[in-house]
C-alpha cells in the first residue's frame, strides 16, 4: 500500500533534512547565560548587581594589586620603585616584605640552622596521616606519598640539612611509600609513635624523654596483664596509676640517667622561638589530632546511663562551651603560674595546645552527639540483639555510622579551631596574623605597612582550610553507602 | 584493693612533696640558679622593643634588660625575652612569668600601688602629643573640639585624652583602636581627624609616612608619662638591683662613661664617684648581693644612657628622638641619678 503512494505522491519527502544546529539563543554560552543569569526579572538584576560590585572591586583595587613591587628592602623604597614606575601619586602593593620576612612567617624565630628539624617533621607527618586519611585509595596514597618525598627532600637539602638526617627522612619516605604500595596497615605503629616523635624533632632535647614516655604505657600494660585474670576493673586502675607513677615519678630520672650512659641528643629549641605559621600548625595539628578522640569520649559519656559520668561531661562540655577561648588563654598563659609552684616551667605552647584541645574538644562532643541522635533507634537495638558488649556495639555499629553523619560538623570544628590559633597572640605567643606582623611593623623599615602581612597570610589560611574542606566532601563522597 | 589505695597515697604524697620542695626564693637566687634573666618587652613598637629577622631583639627597653642581665649574670645575652601585649603585661609580671618589666610603662599612682608593683626608676620621659594633617588648619590642641580622634584602648593615654577635653571643656568623638598599626591606617584613611598617643610614637609613626611633611604634631603635651622598669613588690633587694642598674646608666653618661673608655676609665680616672662606681674602689656591688664589677658589665653591655638613646630612637636614627626631657639635668632634662656612695 505505502509502496504504491511513494512512488505517486510527488509531496511526500523520501530524504531526512541534515541536522541542523540548535537556534543560537537554545545552545552554547547563550542558553547557559539565558537560563543561569537572566532566567528572569529578579534573576537579571541580581546578576547586574552582581557585576557591578564585582567591577568595582576590580577597579578599586586593581592598580594596588598590578604595582606590586616584591624587590625591596624597605616600605619607604617600596614608595620610591612604584613612584618612579607608575609615576607620582601612584599607589601599590609592597609585598616585598614578605618576601623579605618570608622565613619568619614560616618558621617564626626558629634558628635558622635548624628550619630543616621542621621540614622534616611535617613531612614525615604525610607518611604518618597516609594510613590514617587516606587509607583507601592506592592512587591517591602514592600521589601524595611521592609529592612529599619529593618536596621534603629537596627542601630539607636546600636548607642545608646534614646528611645523615636526609637519609633518615629518606628512608622513611621510601618506607612509608613501599608500605603504601603493599599493605597500609602496616605504617599504623610508625602513626602510633609519630606524635613523641614530632615533639622530639620540633622540640629537640634528648630522644630518652619520648622514649620513657613510651615505657610508661608499657608498663601499665604489663601491670594490667598480670591483674586482668584477677579483676578488670582493678586491672584497669592498676594500668592506670602505674603509667602515671613512672610518668611523674621516676621518667625524668630514668631519661636523664640514660642520656649520661648514651647521649641522643639534638639541639633543643625553646617555646619562644616558635612562631609563624610552624606555630600554628604545631598547634592546630595537635589540636585536631587530640580533640576528636576526646570529643567522641565526651559525647558517648552524654549520653551514657551512668548518672557520675554524664553530669561530668555535661558540666564539663557546658562549661568550656560557655567560656570564650580568650578566656582559656589567659588562664593558661596568667593563671596557672600563680597555682603552680613558683620555679615550675610549664611550657607555654603546651598549656595553649590542652587549652585549645578541650575548647575544640567540647564543641567536637556536641557534633558528634548530633550524629549519635541522628542514628536510628533500631541500630543501637541491632547490636544488643547481637549480643555485643558497649564498647564492641559502639566501635563496630554506632560510631562508623555516626561519625559519618558528623563529618561536615567535625571537619567545620577543625577549620575553626585552626583559624582560632590565631588567638594565641593575646598571650603573647607570635601567630602569623598579627603577633607576627606586628613585629615585623616593628622594625622601622616596615613601620607603616598594613594590608599586605592580612593579604598574605589570609590567603595561605584559606588554601589550608579550603584542602581541609575539600578533604571533608571527599571522605562524605567515599563513605555514601546507598540509600541512591 | 589495698595495692590501690597504697599507689594513690603515693601518688599524692609525690605530688604534695612536690608543691612544697619548689619555695619561692629570692628573684635574685631564682635568676641566678637559671642563668637567665626573664624581661617582659612589648611584643613590638619602633626603637623600644622589636626583634629582627633572626629573633635578635634590639630596642631602647631591650637595652637596659640587657644591661641587667650583665649586672647579675655577666652576660648581656643571658636574657630570655617575654614579648607581652597591654593586657598580660602587669600580670605577666606578678604571677612570676618575668624577673622585670620594660616595657615602655607609664608610672602611674595606681600602678605602683594597688597593682603590687615597683617602678624602679624612669628611662623615658614621655607625653601624650596629637598628630592631625596640615589640611585641617589646625594649630593646636585647643582647637580640636567636635574632632574625631584615634586613640588606643586600654592605656593611660585613652584617660588622659578625656581629662584633657573635659578640662578645656571641648567634646570629642573618639575612634577606638587596638595597636598602633590599626591607629596609623585608621588616621591616612581619614576615619579620624587626629591620631593621639604618645609624642615618641607619633615622631615615629610620621617618620614612616609617604608624606610625613603633610602632617603636623601639634605642640601641646597634654600628660605626663614617665617610662620605666617594674618590679614584684616584696623583693625589695631586687627592686634595688634593677634600680640601680639604671642609675648607673645614667650616671655613667653625667660622669662622661662610655662603653669605649671605661677600660680606660677605671685604671686612670681620678674622680672618687666614677671609682665607686666602677668598683675600683670600695664594694658597692656586694651591699646588694652583687659583685664589684656588675655597674662596668652593664655599661659594657650597651653603653650608657646616652649611647643606648642615641643607638636605638636618637636624632642619627629613622625615628630621630631629640633629648628634650631625657636630657642629664646638668644639660636642662630631668635624668638625675642618686649619689653612688
Amino acid at each position: 500500500m505505502s509502496d504504491t503512494h511513494a512512488q505517486t505522491v510527488a509531496y511526500v519527502r523520501d530524504t531526512m533534512l541534515p541536522a541542523a544546529a540548535p537556534p543560537l539563543r537554545e545552545s552554547g554560552a547563550v542558553r547557559w547565560l539565558r537560563e543561569n543569569l537572566f532566567s528572569g526579572p529578579v534573576n537579571t538584576i541580581l546578576t547586574i548587581l552582581g557585576l557591578l560590585i564585582v567591577w568595582f572591586l576590580v577597579a578599586t583595587f586593581w592598580d594596588w594589586f598590578a604595582h606590586s613591587v616584591w624587590n625591596a628592602s624597605s616600605l619607604s623604597e617600596c614608595r620610591e620603585i612604584i613612584a618612579a614606575t607608575w609615576g607620582e601619586g601612584a599607589r601599590g602593593a609592597c609585598f616585598a616584605v614578605i618576601r623579605e620576612r618570608w622565613n619568619q612567617y614560616v618558621f617564626g624565630f626558629y634558628p635558622q640552622s635548624l628550619y630543616w628539624r621542621p621540614t622534616m617533621t611535617f613531612g614525615l607527618l604525610m607518611v604518618a596521616l597516609a594510613p590514617v586519611l587516606f587509607s583507601a585509595s592506592l592512587t591517591i596514597r602514592r600521589v601524595v606519598l611521592v609529592i612529599t618525598a619529593v618536596v621534603t627532600l629537596w627542601a630539607m637539602s636546600v636548607l642545608g640539612a646534614p646528611v645523615g638526617w636526609l637519609l633518615f627522612s629518606a628512608a622513611v619516605l621510601v618506607a612509608g611509600l613501599l608500605a603504601s604500595e603493599r599493605n597500609i596497615a602496616w605504617l599504623l605503629p610508625f602513626s602510633a609513635i609519630y606524635p613523641l616523635l614530632g615533639v622530639w624533632f620540633l622540640w629537640g632535647g634528648s630522644l630518652w624523654g619520648p622514649i620513657f614516655v613510651l615505657v610508661g604505657p608499657l608498663l601499665g600494660w604489663v601491670a594490667w596483664r598480670m591483674l586482668s585474670g584477677v579483676s578488670p576493673l582493678l586491672a584497669t586502675v592498676a594500668a592506670l596509676l602505674v603509667t602515671l607513677l613512672f610518668w611523674m615519678g621516676l621518667a625524668g630520672e630514668a631519661a636523664r640517667d640514660a642520656e649520661n650512659i648514651l647521649s641522643l641528643s639534638i639541639e633543643s629549641v625553646r617555646s619562644d622561638r616558635f612562631g609563624g605559621f610552624l606555630l600554628s600548625l604545631t598547634i592546630g595539628v595537635a589540636g585536631i589530632a587530640l580533640s576528636l578522640p576526646l570529643g567522641i569520649m565526651l559525647a558517648l559519656a552524654r549520653r551514657s546511663d551512668m548518672f557520675l559520668i554524664k553530669s561530668l561531661a555535661v558540666i564539663f562540655i557546658e562549661f568550656i562551651r560557655g567560656v570564650p577561648l580568650i578566656t582559656l588563654l589567659f588562664v593558661a598563659s596568667l593563671l596557672l603560674n600563680y597555682f603552680l609552684p613558683p620555679g615550675t616551667s610549664f611550657d607555654i605552647i603546651l598549656r595553649v595546645i590542652i587549652m585549645v584541645t578541650i575548647f575544640a574538644a567540647a564543641y567536637m562532643a556536641e557534633v558528634i552527639r548530633g550524629g549519635l541522635a541522628a542514628l536510628p533507634r533500631g541500630q543501637y537495638e541491632a547490636a544488643d540483639a547481637l549480643g555485643l558488649d558497649y564498647w564492641k556495639a559502639q566501635r563496630l555499629i554506632v560510631l562508623p555510622q555516626a561519625l559519618k553523619i558528623s563529618i561536615p560538623g567535625i571537619v567545620s570544628t577543625f577549620i575553626g579551631m585552626f583559624k582560632d590559633t590565631t588567638l594565641v597572640t593575646f598571650v603573647g605567643l607570635y601567630d602569623p596574623l598579627k603577633s607576627m606582623s606586628d613585629a615585623v611593623r616593628a622594625n622601622i623599615a616596615w613601620k607603616g605597612i598594613y594590608w599586605e602581612p592580612f593579604v598574605f597570610v589570609g590567603a595561605i589560611f584559606f588554601l589550608i582550610c579550603f584542602g581541609m574542606s575539600r578533604y571533608s566532601m571527599y571522605l562524605e563522597r567515599r563513605l555514601q553507602r546507598g540509600h541512591r | 584493693m589495698k595495692k590501690t589505695v597504697f599507689l594513690g597515697t603515693a601518688a599524692a604524697a609525690t605530688l604534695l612533696s612536690g608543691m612544697v620542695m619548689a619555695q619561692e626564693g629570692s628573684t635574685l637566687a631564682q635568676v641566678k640558679e637559671r642563668d637567665e634573666l626573664n624581661c617582659g618587652v612589648n611584643t613590638g613598637l619602633v626603637g623600644f622593643a622589636a626583634p629582627d629577622a633572626n629573633g635578635n631583639w634590639t630596642g631602647f627597653d631591650v637595652a637596659f634588660c640587657r644591661a641587667l642581665a650583665a649586672a647579675v649574670l655577666g652576660d648581656a645575652n643571658k636574657v630570655r625575652f617575654v614579648p607581652t601585649t597591654g593586657q598580660t603585661r602587669f600580670t605577666a609580671l606578678s604571677s612570676g612569668e618575668v624577673d622585670v618589666l620594660a616595657r615602655n610603662s607609664t608610672w602611674t599612682y595606681s600602678r605602683d600601688t594597688d597593682l603590687a608593683l615597683d617602678f624602679v626608676g624612669v628611662n623615658y620621659y614621655d607625653g601624650q602629643g596629637f598628630m592631625v594633617n596640615r589640611e585641617l588648619g589646625v594649630t593646636s590642641a585647643k582647637e580640636l573640639d567636635g574632632a574625631t580622634i584615634c586613640i588606643q584602648t586600654g592605656t593611660t593615654t585613652e584617660l588622659n585624652l578625656a581629662d584633657y577635653f573635659r578640662a578645656n571643656n571641648m567634646n570629642y568623638t573618639p575612634v577606638n583602636i587596638d595597636s598602633n598599626a590599626e591607629g596609623e591606617q585608621q588616621y591616612m584613611a581619614g576615619a579620624c581627624d587626629a591620631y593621639t598617643t604618645d609624642a615618641s610614637g607619633l615622631a615615629a609613626t610620621r617618620a614612616a609616612f609617604a608624606d610625613p611633611e603633610n602632617h603636623i604634631i601639634l605642640p601641646e603635651i597634654i600628660s605626663k608619662e614617665p617610662l620605666g622598669p617594674a618590679v614584684r613588690h616584696g623583693d625589695s633587694n631586687w627592686g634595688d638591683i634593677a634600680r640601680w642598674t639604671l642609675n648607673a646608666l645614667i650616671a655613667a653618661e653625667e660622669y662622661g662613661i662610655t662603653s669605649r673608655n671605661i677600660e680606660e676609665l677605671v685604671r686612670s680616672s681620678t674622680n672618687p664617684e666614677v671609682q665607686r662606681l666602677l668598683g675600683a674602689t670600695d664594694d658597692l656591688g656586694a651591699m646588694m648581693g652583687l659583685d664589684a664589677e656588675w655597674a662596668r658589665r652593664a655599661i659594657l653591655a650597651g653603653g650608657n644612657y646616652g649611647e643606648i638613646f642615641a643607638a636605638n630612637i636618637g636624632e642619627q636614627t629613622p625615628i630621630g628622638l631629640a633629648r628634650g626631657l631625657n636630657a642629664q639635668w646638668t644639660q636642662g632634662g630631668l635624668l638625675y641619678a642618686p649619689p653612688f656612695r
